[in-house]
């Protein structure tokens, strides 16, 4: 413990001096946050300061073995260098589905050469990924996908349509299930490949987004060549890197809506200027009661996520029940917004120009962009469905 | 302090669990309820203190062990799964905690080892009738006659009130019906003149009683802690036995749970087992998902009483109103999915329900609570 509080003098001093004054306070959601690669613009050259001082310590992945480039921190360390950067203001100084999704399933399924390959590019935030999985006939039952790879001396040949596909025009890596097998069950006859987004036959096409956003895409693939080494695990075995790497994001989803507090202005402080006092109370009691149950519900949530990693630091590492963080943590986020919504009342109709406050735009899109956090990575129902089937033992 | 149990809690709760398995079956409590007896097992009682249970809390001094809500919250837990009614909330949390926090020494010394070994119950009378949740709310008056009290006035639902050595009655010494200020508390042998103990049958079968306060003449020896600042001791007593509470709730809602899912698992109807049906199976998951989330809030706020964190307030209105809305509607839950067996008097589920409204309504039930929360949060 003594060494523990050292670690943290010591990061605090060293976060305190390396962190650029400008990048302190600004937002560190997946909306606005920096995920890095090739394509990266940096609006605040500062953010690109702070990736490198620090990716250079590995700590962008601070809990990622150092001989690949990661931080090597045991899970205390890391939260206290989380603590530390959220009491200086911290954002993260990258985010995105390397260091969430990829990264840590290459962690587990990897040879040793694609970990020394990939890896390093990941927390250096030079090579930003996306997620090939959906496509127009596979949403939920993504099993059933018929994106088709045939082996042809060395490498893949892939052709198929991805759809869905976040930010697959600015990513420079897709990871991607194809069927490698059509004759096999569904399950069996599918592999995890690794693809170059640069590579000819890869084309991209944006979607737009009721929020007005376009981050995802429709991905078509056609004719493209990819090493036969990029498979990750075993051909034909891709089911189970698949679900592996589903827990991640899950994981990742919750955590990334279920906690922020939201930036600024907190739900008090919009609650009291928009309904009023009365007394040194907000005036609206219904309003009163739905923030209560928000706040304490989304306090429970944080408790229950911290219960599982004491649960895993003391050697139950979670099952299948971190479903439920992610059908809590997106339902959260989704109340959150809804909340602040019926909070504005008319200020949060505005789409854009006069009339409106900056925050109060970015409230409208936020809430609509939110509806889609409950379908994302595996919907509300499939979420339900593996937790009465693989935690309750409830029969299909 | 980490949110998991220790290997001493893992023990303590194992030996819970098998000792109310074999000893206390939910059975039981219907021969109580329709014996009309004490609305509790003297002789349960009398083993559970063995095992150590009544005196958790007590200061070693006193004959107790001297540990902490963390560890008596796993018993609770046991307790809780098969409704066991032993008056652990009327003598070893509002009781034994108010002495142990509150009393003289003397009063210590008389109460806490008989508490400890299960010999002495207490009552402690701070409800009324038109009080609801706020323990401010206090009508029964006490005026001065020399150096004595007379107490004038009537509480309701005591729990066991009509079982107990000695109650602990809240009285306004001065000010008006609602101060916080002027409240005292005084130590009362039930048998005192004016003094009338009328059992009530309450939905939950538990032993509660009315008491009737008729001029009753108490000494100043008899008050526990200092005349008119019996409300803030009130407060933390009552927070810190609504964690004990809210652990036998948590126990109650797990066991219902798991009885219900038992019986979808097993159950058949159009030819498969009801568990089958997806209607029933993301219910199932949801209350799975709520009784989670009340077993990380009753966790924290029972490490935050006994560390003496300053957000135990936050911690155990979240606990309260989780559980309260959570117990609910796993039992609620139950009964439907138990069809017409869940209707019947001869089936737990009835049971498991009227437990948890009575507990939902005991010290604040979920909106109190929330409001408090909005309160204390500056809202
Ligand atoms: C914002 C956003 C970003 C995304 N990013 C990516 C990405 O980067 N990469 C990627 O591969 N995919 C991505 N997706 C796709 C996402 O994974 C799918 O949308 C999701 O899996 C649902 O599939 P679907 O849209 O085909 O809906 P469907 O599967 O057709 O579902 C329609 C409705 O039916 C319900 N349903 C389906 N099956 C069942 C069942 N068995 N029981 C009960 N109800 C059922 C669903 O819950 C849903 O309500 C993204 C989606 C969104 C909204
Ligand atoms: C107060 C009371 C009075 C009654 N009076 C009469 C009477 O006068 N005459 C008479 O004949 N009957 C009477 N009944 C019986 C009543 O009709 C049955 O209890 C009811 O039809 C349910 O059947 P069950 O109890 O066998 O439950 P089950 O059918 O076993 O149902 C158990 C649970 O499974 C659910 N379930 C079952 N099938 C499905 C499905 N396909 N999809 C989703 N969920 C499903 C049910 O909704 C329920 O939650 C009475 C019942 C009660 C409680």
């Amino acid at each position: 413990m003594a060494d523990l509080e050292t670690f943290r003098t010591e990061t605090h001093q060293w976060l305190d001096a390396n962190a650029p004054a400008s990048i302190r306070g600004v937002g560190n959601t997946l909306l606005d946050g920096n995920w890095g690669g090739r394509k990266a613009r940096y609006p605040n050259p500062d953010m690109k300061v702070w990736l490198d001082v620090m990716a250079a310590r590995g700590w962008t992945a601070p809990e990622w073995p150092t001989q690949y480039g990661g931080g090597g921190l045991s899970k205390d360390e890391a939260k206290v260098l989380q603590q530390e950067m959220n009491a200086l203001r911290l954002p993260a100084p990258l985010i995105g589905f390397g260091l969430t999704m990829i990264g840590p399933t290459l962690l587990q399924y990897g040879t040793e050469e694609q970990k020394h390959e990939h890896l390093p590019g990941i927390i250096k935030g030079e090579i930003r990924w996306c997620q090939g999985y959906s496509e127009p006939g596979s949403g939920s039952d993504l099993a059933s996908l018929k994106t088709r790879a045939i082996l042809e001396g060395d490498h893949y040949v892939i052709n198929g349509q991805k759809v869905w596909t976040s930010f697959a025009n600015l990513a420079d890596w897709m990871f991607m299930l194809v069927r490698t097998d059509p004759e096999a069950k569904k399950q069996e006859g599918i592999t995890f490949l690794l693809v170059d987004m640069q590579s000819p036959g890869v084309e991209t096409r944006p979607i737009k987004l009721i929020s007005g956003a376009s981050p995802f895409c429709e991905t078509f693939l056609t004719d493209v060549h990819a090493p036969a080494r990029n498979v990750i695990f075993e051909v034909n075995k891709g089911w189970t890197v698949a679900k592996s790497l589903l827990n991640h994001e899950r994981n990742m989803i919750a955590s990334a809506f279920g906690t922020t507090a939201g930036k600024g202005r907190t739900m008090r402080d919009w609650a009291k200027e928009h309904l009023g006092l009365a007394g040194d109370r907000v005036a609206d009691s219904a309003i009163r009661d739905r923030m209560a149950q928000y706040e304490m519900d989304s306090r429970a949530f944080r408790l229950t996520t911290e219960r599982a990693r004491d649960a895993a630091k003391a050697g139950r590492p979670p099952g299948p029940e971190s479903s439920m963080f992610k059908i809590y943590g997106t339902e959260l986020n989704q109340r959150r917004l809804e909340l602040l919504v019926s909070i504005a009342g008319p200020h949060a109709l505005g789409w854009e120009g006069p009339g409106f406050e900056d925050v109060e735009l970015t409230l409208t899109r936020d809430w609509l962009r939110s509806r889609g956090n409950t379908i994302e990575g595996g919907t509300s129902e499939i979420q339900l469905n593996i937790i009465a089937k693989r935690v309750l033992g409830l029969p299909d | 302090m980490a949110l998991v149990l220790t290997e001493d809690q893992e023990l303590l709760a194992q030996t819970a669990r098998d000792f109310v398995r074999t000893n206390s079956p939910v059975s039981r409590l219907r021969a109580l309820r329709d014996g009309q007896e004490m609305g509790f097992s003297p002789d349960i009682w009398q083993e559970m203190a063995q095992l150590g249970w009544a005196g958790i809390l007590i200061p070693e001094e006193y004959g107790g062990a001297g540990m902490g809500l963390a560890d008596l919250a796993v018993v609770l837990e046991a307790t809780g799964r098969n409704l066991a009614p032993e008056p652990f909330l009327s003598t070893v949390l509002l009781g034994g905690q108010l002495f142990t926090h509150a009393g003289s020494p003397e009063q210590k010394q008389a109460w806490l080892p008989g508490i400890a070994t299960g010999e002495k119950i207490l009552a402690l009378a701070y409800q009324e009738a038109r009080s609801r949740y706020d323990l401010n709310r206090v009508s029964t008056r006490a005026t001065a006659e020399g150096d004595a009290w007379r107490l004038l006035g009537e509480k309701m639902q005591v729990l066991d009130g009509q079982n107990a050595d000695a109650l602990i009655v809240s009285a306004r010494t001065s000010g008006e019906d609602n101060d916080q200020d002027g409240i005292t508390l005084f130590l009362i042998a039930p048998d005192t003149p004016g003094v009338a103990l009328i059992p009530q049958t309450r939905v939950d079968g538990r032993a509660a009683a009315l008491v009737n306060l008729d001029g009753v003449k108490i000494d100043a020896e008899s008050i526990v802690g200092t005349v008119g600042h019996g409300f803030q001791t009130l407060l933390h007593i009552v927070d810190l036995a609504t964690v004990g509470l809210c652990a036998e709730m948590l126990g109650g809602m797990s066991q219902i749970f798991e009885d219900t899912l038992d019986y979808l698992k097993t159950r058949e109807q159009f030819g498969v087992v009801i568990g089958s049906f997806q209607a029933l199976k993301h219910r199932a998951a949801n209350v799975f998902m709520e009784i989670e989330l009340c077993r990380s809030a009753v966790m924290a706020a029972a490490n935050a009483a006994d560390a003496g964190e300053s957000d135990l307030a936050l911690l155990v209105s979240l606990a309260k109103a989780r559980c309260s809305d959570a117990f609910v509607l796993a039992t609620n839950e139950g009964v439907q999915m138990h069809g017409g067996i869940g209707m019947t008097d001869e089936h737990d589920a009835g049971l498991y329900m009227k437990r948890a409204r009575a507990a939902e309504m005991t010290f604040g039930d979920a909106a109190w609570h929330r409001d408090r929360w909005a309160r204390l949060r500056g809202y």
